[in-house]
């Protein structure tokens, strides 16, 4: 009886679940250093980054693989001040992020530029609790030769590492086929990262289905990490096949429960991105005034996600409806 | 068989990828090209992405890297960490082929796909590396696309992305980068490889229909012609195959 009631207590206490609102003021403040999962139209936490744009949160400094469209956003709503990125485009949406561009070139954003590797590798030592990680990749290249924070900016910001990358000369060098240099590439600890995924308990645990991309990583890297989700799932469900989870509950701080948080990017199993949408932000995105329109009805317009999918309407969500055991939307058109 | 340059870009690029090859593919026409060597020449070849999907069915073509179509049915769902280490990784990483595309290249094959100008205020910004510097480094060799228009074939590149020769003949040795690099540049009119010792580019074919001389006044830099014949054009069955199969939407081509 009395185990029983400590239990039910200690179920209260990690009951981790809040609404987006709640999550991002809490976590989300201006001037973070943020990451988010996903890759370029898939499984970005988008109703996250919607609320981060309708809060108005700015100065953010983005740490960043492959996100697409959800970085784009966030850089096109004037939330960013700084991004350190390995590739800003959207697939055949985007080649290159059209909001991305425009702020780079107009020197509005600061920016960074590695590898994927490297910045999976940078997450993973974050992650790992070790200052670098070491990779073979991009020795001879301007990744390593052109530096994109001036050491000013460096200095000023504790929370950056006042080199951008250094190469060494492999210590165990041994036979000639072996490394000669190594890029050292330092760690990333963001203060939260945000990842949207298929299922989580109310304590937190991560089931992700399909790629993980380096959602993983980042959620352990981070300070802080908020989960939002498709479906809420039982404690029980998730431990009768453990090997499918990847992020413990203790990694967590927050859970949301939002179906249709990656919308408009695609959720394996649960829906397609949808090429309607992001062929018509492809559009707005080339015109300044275009692209306020865009934001003001599909982002300020609205209260929340909720507002943004009943805008979509339900014809145009059910075209994008994940079919079994495909995963996505078979036929669906896409031009 | 009458196709578009575009067509026979990614029927070139097909040819060019052999059975039992592990091939890195990226968004658009090298998803295409990898796509119909699978049904054309070489069956058995394994398609993975960067983003960690291996040997993915393709029932659809992906629009992007991390499309759900390149999750269905693969040996394996993984992560960037996997699929990178799997390129640098010494034994695996000299099997794959790399398929690779850049706003602009010089004449030992390396790319820019980061920005034209100045780095820092650049006029025109592009994506950015993504995987592409990765697998350059790593690989055993890569297929490169390019656009055949002024302003791409470069004396010199505004920002290095993805080292190929670097600066010739030893140039990768010399910076501590495994032997690789590129095999074959395909354009919207012809082809070009690299000379054994000296690690520069040479024109190698052209598709029916285009002269040498209009493929040579796009370039900054002069090449040996002297070792260029016409690109047999894509057959029938190619062709089928890329519009039939691979893209019947035509969201590529």
């Amino acid at each position: 009886m009395v185990f029983q009631e400590i239990y039910k207590k200690c179920q209260n206490i990690m009951d981790k679940r809040t609404s987006m609102g709640d999550a991002i003021s809490r976590y989300v403040r201006p001037g973070a250093h943020i990451s988010i999962g996903g890759f370029t139209l898939n499984r970005n936490p988008m109703a996250a980054v919607y609320e981060i744009i309708r809060r108005k949160i700015g100065n953010l400094h983005v740490y960043a693989h492959s996100n697409g469209q959800g970085i784009d956003e966030l850089i096109g709503a004037g939330c960013v001040r700084a991004v350190e990125i390995a590739y800003g485009g959207n697939g055949r949406f985007a080649p290159t992020c059209i909001r991305f561009r425009k702020a780079v070139e107009s020197g509005r954003v600061l920016i960074e530029d590695y590898s994927n590797y490297q910045m999976t590798l940078r997450f993973m030592a974050g992650a790992m609790g070790v200052p670098f990680l070491p990779t073979i990749s991009s020795l001879g290249t301007d990744i390593v030769g052109k530096w994109g924070f001036s050491q000013e900016f460096r200095e000023k910001e504790r929370r950056l590492s006042l080199k951008k990358l250094t190469v060494i000369n492999n210590p165990f060098q041994r036979q000639v086929d072996d490394p000669r240099k190594v890029v050292l590439v330092p760690a990333i600890n963001p203060d939260v990262t945000i990842i949207h995924v298929q299922q989580a308990d109310a304590k937190g645990t991560v089931r992700i289905e399909g790629l993980t991309f380096a959602d993983v990583e980042q959620a352990r890297a981070s300070k802080r990490l908020i989960v939002t989700c498709e479906e809420i799932v039982s404690e029980t469900i998730l431990r009768e096949e453990p090997g499918k989870n990847q992020i413990p509950f203790f990694c967590v701080d927050a859970v949301v429960h939002q179906p249709h948080g990656a919308y408009p990017t695609a959720c394996y199993l649960y829906y397609d991105y949808d090429p309607v949408y992001l062929n018509h932000y492809k559009e707005a995105a080339q015109e300044d005034s275009a692209y306020r329109q865009y934001l003001e009805h599909y982002v300020y317009g609205v209260k929340n996600h909720q507002g943004l999918l009943n805008l979509i309407g339900k014809d145009r969500l059910a075209l994008i409806k994940a079919k079994s055991p495909e995963g996505y939307a078979p036929g669906l058109d896409r031009r | 068989m009458d196709c578009s340059l575009r067509e026979m870009m990614a029927v070139a690029a097909a040819r060019e990828i052999h059975d039992h090859d592990i091939v890195f593919c990226g968004t658009g026409i090298s998803m295409l090209a990898a796509m119909a060597a699978k049904h054309i020449n070489a069956p058995n070849s394994v398609i993975f992405f960067e983003t960690g999907a291996i040997d993915s069915l393709l029932e659809e073509i992906p629009l992007a890297v991390a499309d759900p179509r390149v999750m269905y049915g693969t040996v394996l769902n993984g992560g960037l960490a996997d699929s990178f280490a799997t390129m640098q990784n010494r034994f695996t990483g000299p099997e794959v082929v790399g398929i690779l595309g850049a706003a602009q290249i010089d004449k030992y094959g390396n790319l820019n796909s980061t920005a034209i100008g100045d780095y820092q205020r650049p006029g025109v910004r592009f994506s950015g590396s993504g995987g592409a510097c990765d697998v350059a480094s790593f690989v055993g060799r890569t297929i490169i696309f390019m656009q055949q228009v002024k302003g791409r074939f470069v004396s010199r590149l505004d920002y290095l992305t993805s080292p190929g020769y670097l600066n010739g003949e030893g140039g990768r040795e010399r910076a501590g980068l495994r032997p690789g690099g590129p095999d074959v540049v395909i354009t919207n009119k012809g082809m070009f490889r690299f000379n054994a010792d000296t690690k520069e580019m040479y024109l190698t074919g052209y598709y029916n229909g285009v002269t040498i001389e209009e493929i040579l006044e796009t370039m900054e830099f002069s090449v040996d012609t002297s070792r260029v014949s016409e690109v047999p054009c894509a057959t029938a069955n190619e062709v089928r195959i890329l519009r039939e199969i691979c893209d019947p939407q035509g969201l590529i081509l």
